[in-house]
């Protein structure tokens, strides 16, 4: 169960503002992509519309195919709450229910949409969630309690354990360790790992060692110029971007020597 | 430029972190010897209990303010100053709401008994015993009415404003319209629903409900603008969690909006339904006045306890004493209600708070 993801020609606008234009891109199944690039040079956004997130913002809209499965997700028959229960998405700041235990917030996906089932079943997608997102130990003796009181590390995951827990076909990490200190941004780095085999996994990182650890694939976003839309500058495989990237901007980004 | 670096001024060379202080028990002794200086001048010159409160209190400013500036500086003194000044209007402010009490529990207590309660006023002459029970009644039922009215109203517009719409002109046409219902006073709004039940019943109409609907009118900008302030304190980080999860939006705003700001609102509520349940004027016109228990909010006139008390001061009936006390014991009484509202509203506050487990 996972998809890859066809873009082209996207256009994204905050009301009459491009903010990123003209992306073209195929994100492949079962792997890890990341998207690295200055802040503002709209990666979060891109991010943001591949499940239909970008539109929450009033006056937000999109131009342009995203393709997951052959469905076009921009097409009007698509409602946009099917596209993120297939397309998940683990934000920045970690974003637990404060009203909930841990054991209702992993199950908040299937609850909240009032998925009837059974106590054996429930118990199962939480230790299996909890489990897949390398929690179960720390929690598993106190998931009743609020999930507001687990450390900042534990909450992310917790919050990756949520989107796991819904089994979608891909999921969106929007700077997922930014917020993190370096143990738990491993632990985070290591379950990326894991989880690709069953997920197509998109990451967003400002963090450039942590794209080259994780990811197979590269896209660097930058601004065409300052006050001008964003644009995906190049995307290639990890190593190679890393090592000898196409265009020498990517190359003036990685090595520190910007603009 | 670089002479200046290579050869600081001489006020670096020392660094005075310390200076003379006042002793701390400096504002004790300045108090009680403004107490003796406003005693004394008032008991010399002949003044009241209020002229020697101020004089004293006008001698402990100055007097502080003068010692520390003196000992001090300027600093010192201009905060004394600004510390005594904060005390006093404190103060000031405490002197009636204390009196206040005191006034209505004096007054108030001797009347209270278990027939005060239980009994109405019907058939009682003179000294007979009566009692509140009617009007109890009456304000629990018609409070009742104007929060199932005014609750439901408020929180969908409320969720309209903040969770639908956020930048349509409808949304700030009814914010503003909210705003200028915070002010309509009590007395239209009972006109109001006075003349909307006389178009339907025909003139000389009275019935508990038309208080319900008044008070409600009185009640709703009050819950719409607490349920507001909530729902903008839920981040919305929380509602983006609950969508990217594939929720629609009315289930986010339902199972993950309402419930974190649940204490919030209840809090909101409590304290909207304590200010209502005190009007007076809108129940004169609309829900009347009477001796009897009426249980019914649809039919007749029905007794409730502001009305209970000007009624029972301004006619107490002969000798006066009884009623005027009846009227001491039913202040008393809806005075203890709202106080018990406003520590529901803090208990309610508590329970429902998320929790955070550490």
């Amino acid at each position: 169960m996972a998809k890859s993801i066809d873009v082209s020609d996207l256009n994204i606008y905050y009301g009459d503002f491009l903010a990123v234009q003209g992306v073209n891109m195929t994100i492949k199944a079962r792997s890890v992509t990341a998207f690295i690039g200055p802040s503002g040079c709209g990666k979060s956004t891109f991010l943001r519309s591949l499940n239909r997130m970008h539109e929450v913002i009033p006056g937000a809209r999109v131009e342009g195919k995203v393709v997951v499965d052959g469905q076009s997700l921009y097409d009007p028959s698509i409602d946009p709450v099917a596209v993120r229960r297939q397309i998940g998405m683990v934000f920045q700041r970690p974003n637990p229910f404060p009203t909930m235990s841990i054991y209702d917030n992993v199950l908040a996906g299937n609850r909240l949409n009032s998925r009837r089932m059974k106590k054996a079943e429930a118990d199962g997608i939480v230790e299996k969630s909890l489990k897949g997102a390398n929690l179960w130990n720390e929690v598993k003796d106190r998931l009743n309690k609020p999930g507001m009181g687990l450390s900042g590390g534990q909450q992310q995951r917790l919050c990756i354990a949520r989107a796991i827990a819904v089994e979608p076909q891909v999921l969106l990490m929007d700077e997922p360790c930014s917020a993190l200190d370096p143990i738990s941004t491993s632990a985070i780095e290591d379950l990326i790992h894991e989880l690709k085999s069953d997920y197509t996994i998109v990451i967003v990182t400002h963090n450039m060692q942590q794209a080259a650890r994780v990811s197979d694939e590269t896209g660097f976003f930058n601004l065409k110029a300052t006050g001008e839309p964003g644009q995906l500058v190049e995307f290639n495989p990890t190593k190679k971007v890393f090592s000898n990237p196409d265009e020498s901007a990517t190359e003036a980004y990685i090595s520190g020597r910007f603009g | 430029m670089t002479q200046t670096l290579e050869k600081p001024s001489a006020s670096r060379d020392a660094m005075p972190l310390s200076g003379p202080r006042l002793p701390a028990a400096a504002p004790y002794v300045v108090g009680v010897a403004a107490l003796a200086v406003g005693v004394g001048v008032g008991l010399i010159l002949g003044g009241g209990v209020i002229a020697m409160g101020v004089l004293a209190a006008v001698t402990f400013i100055v007097g502080l303010t003068v010692w520390a500036w003196a000992l001090e500086g300027r600093r010192g003194g201009v905060d004394r100053l600004a510390t005594s000044v904060v005390w006093s209007a404190f103060l000031v402010a405490l002197v009636p709401l204390l009196s206040l009490v005191w006034t209505v529990l004096s007054n108030g207590l001797p009347a209270l008994s278990p027939e005060f309660f239980t009994y109405s006023m019907r058939g009682v002459i003179g000294d007979e015993q009566g009692g509140i029970y009617h009007a109890l009644i009456g304000t629990l039922l018609i409070t009742l009415g104007a929060a199932v009215i005014s609750i439901p109203v408020g929180v969908m517009t409320a969720i309209y404003i903040v969770e639908y719409g956020r930048t349509a002109k409808l949304a700030k046409a009814i914010t503003f319209l909210v705003d200028v219902m915070t002010g309509i006073p009590s007395i239209v709004a009972g006109l109001f629903a006075y003349a909307l039940f006389v178009l339907i019943f025909g003139p000389g109409i009275r019935m508990g409900f038309g208080g319900s609907v008044a008070l409600s009118l009185l009640m709703i900008p009050i819950v719409v603008r607490a349920t507001e302030e909530m729902l903008k304190l839920v981040p919305d980080e929380l509602r983006e969690a609950a969508y990217a999860l594939g929720v629609p939006k009315w289930r986010t705003i339902v199972k993950v909006v309402l419930p974190t700001s649940l204490s919030g609102i209840l809090t909101g509520v409590t304290l909207a339904v304590a200010r209502v349940i005190g009007e007076t004027a809108p129940l004169l016109i609309i829900a009347g006045s009477t001796d009897s228990v009426n249980f019914n909010l649809f039919a007749d006139r029905m007794q409730t306890l502001p009305v209970f008390i000007y009624y029972s001061y301004t006619q107490p009936g002969v000798p006066p004493e009884f009623g005027q006390e009846r009227a001491w014991g039913a202040a008393l009484v809806l005075i203890a209600i709202v106080m018990g509202l406003n520590l529901l509203a803090r208990l309610v506050g508590k329970i429902f708070a998320p929790k955070t487990g550490r």
